[in-house]
């Protein structure tokens, strides 16, 4: 293959990749929790239908790596941040318009892959030596959360691995490759049969707030998602995957 | 009569190069800036960055070895070992120069991890489990960087002159004398420089290493994940190891400049 061959090629597929995506005349960019991609998704698809002009590109990664995107200048137009301490640091940076909006919350849950293979019962289970156990990173605030439940319980447990984000840990249950991990019951609920919850006797829960920035290239249909996110419809589809509407 | 041809660049490829140049130095130059000089004792002796210097020096150490003890037999094997289906095995042992870490991490994983292909018999026979494990990051930046020695020590026996080594066997040197005596001593250079190269992509792993082997202090987690890691709870932290990371890529690149840098 020559090098013209090359050049051509790699010129094509650009312009393929940049043709792509031009149905849409408009997009807003939502950046949101790992944990919200599937009901995200699910909302994206509906306030889509009903804007067929509109194109939401979510940007999904821990709340506090969505922080960080947006503190240093991301060009993002509405953060949904799985706690309110991400959404006060980007708040106290002067970036949110207006103020911030709790739209769901959220518990945690023991999980484990289906069938139970090493019998996990409760939390005190944690706490034995042999189970791969695995937890989000204090980092992100699904580790946060789980550190409050230990705390709670009294627990120290031996993690084998702190994952950046829960939907990384989901996977590790979801494979197997984990005796157990503390993760949102809404990631149960997404991983449908591949993993069991087990209910964590302690009331820790965390509530998700979500801001128009002011960086925003499209301020008003950055509203109007944020509308539909708050609105009956969009409370149906959050409950519909497990979070609690407030 | 020499002249000294001066090449005037038209100014279009200047511009080019120019925005180049930027794009390669300018993060550089933007991480330099937010490093915490007057802490960098501190936070590179906290017990995080001691642990994952501990754990990326085992790992890229042990992955440099691995290379060279099983590494090199390949090489040797597609450089000078004519058998059918030689272009298809090399592409196969070269694909994870090219192929997304995170992908040959995933693959580790369905391999080698406890429900794995391998692994499910591993665990059942020995209760050895490799994902989460030091093991684990071994295997992972191993599969990552072996490559780079396979590739350069291949090279370095195909343009060896096999009359040397002929020209030994006909003076009564038996096949392991002239590997150890004529071959080894002839790639010395290239087996050194594709040693370096290996240890240092395996320094520097990230994608396959979190997919495949978690990430906990003191186990798994290498200076890329806790520079990952830290990026989102401690800046400095992540800077101050970043640092450690650019030195060591420039040690690198001083020690192979005899090889990149000197132009023909």
């Amino acid at each position: 293959m020559s090098a013209r061959t090359i050049l051509i090629g790699a010129v094509l597929v650009v312009a393929v990749a940049a043709c792509g995506g031009t149905e849409a005349s408009r997009q807003v960019v939502v950046s949101a929790a790992s944990s919200l991609v599937d009901v995200f998704g699910a909302i994206e698809r509906s306030f889509e239908e009903a804007h067929p002009d509109v194109d939401v590109v979510l940007n999904v990664g821990a709340s506090s790596t969505l922080r960080e995107q947006i503190l240093a200048g991301a060009p993002v137009d509405v953060y949904a941040s799985a706690d309110l301490a991400n959404m006060a640091a980007v708040a106290d940076a002067g970036l949110v318009e207006g103020r911030s909006v709790v739209f769901a919350r959220n518990r945690l849950q023991i999980a484990v892959p289906a069938g139970n293979p090493a019998r996990v019962e409760g939390l005190a289970d944690l706490d034995r030596a042999e189970l791969l156990l695995g937890v989000c990173d204090p980092a992100v605030p699904c580790g946060v959360l789980a550190e409050q439940v230990f705390a709670a319980a009294g627990l120290e447990p031996s993690v084998d691995t702190w994952e950046p984000n829960v939907r990384a840990l989901l996977t590790k249950l979801r494979d197997g490759e984990l005796d157990a991990g503390v993760v949102y019951v809404t990631d149960v609920v997404a991983a449908s049969g591949e993993v069991e919850g087990i209910d964590i006797p302690v009331a820790v829960t965390t509530s998700y707030p979500i801001a128009v920035l002011t960086g925003a290239s499209e301020p008003d249909l950055a509203r109007a998602f944020v509308e539909w996110v708050l609105s009956d419809e969009g409370r149906a589809v959050l409950d519909r995957f497990g979070f609690e509407v407030p | 009569m020499t002249r000294r041809v001066r090449t005037r660049l038209p100014w279009p490829m200047a511009a080019a190069a120019a925005v180049g140049v930027s794009l390669l130095v300018a993060p550089l130059i933007g991480l330099l800036t937010r490093v915490p000089w007057a802490e960098l004792g501190t936070l590179l002796t906290s017990e995080v960055a001691v642990d994952a210097l501990r754990i990326s020096s085992i790992a890229s150490a042990a992955a440099a070895l691995i290379a060279v003890v099983v590494g090199v037999p390949v090489a040797w094997v597609l450089a000078r070992v004519d058998f059918p289906g030689r272009s298809l095995l090399r592409g196969l042992v070269l694909l994870p120069l090219v192929l997304p870490p995170v992908v040959g991490g995933a693959a580790l994983l369905f391999t080698f991890g406890r429900r794995g292909l391998l692994g499910e018999p591993l665990h059942r026979l020995t209760g050895i489990v490799l994902p989460f494990s030091t093991g684990g990051v071994i295997l992972a930046v191993t599969f990552v960087s072996m490559p780079f020695l396979i590739v350069t020590v291949e090279g370095a026996l195909r343009s060896l002159d096999p009359r040397y080594e002929g020209a030994a066997a006909s003076l009564g040197a038996g096949r392991w004398t002239v590997l150890r005596r004529v071959t080894l001593p002839m790639i010395g250079p290239s087996l050194a420089s594709g040693l370096i190269l290996t240890w240092a992509r395996a320094l520097g792993e990230f994608g396959a290493t979190i997919a495949f082997a978690g990430n906990l202090p003191g186990r798994t987690q290498t200076l890329p994940l806790a520079i990952f890691v830290q990026l989102e709870s401690d800046r400095d932290a992540a800077v101050a190891l970043s640092v450690v990371m650019v030195a060591i890529s420039l040690a690198v690149l001083v020690v192979l400049r005899d090889r990149w840098w000197r132009a023909p």
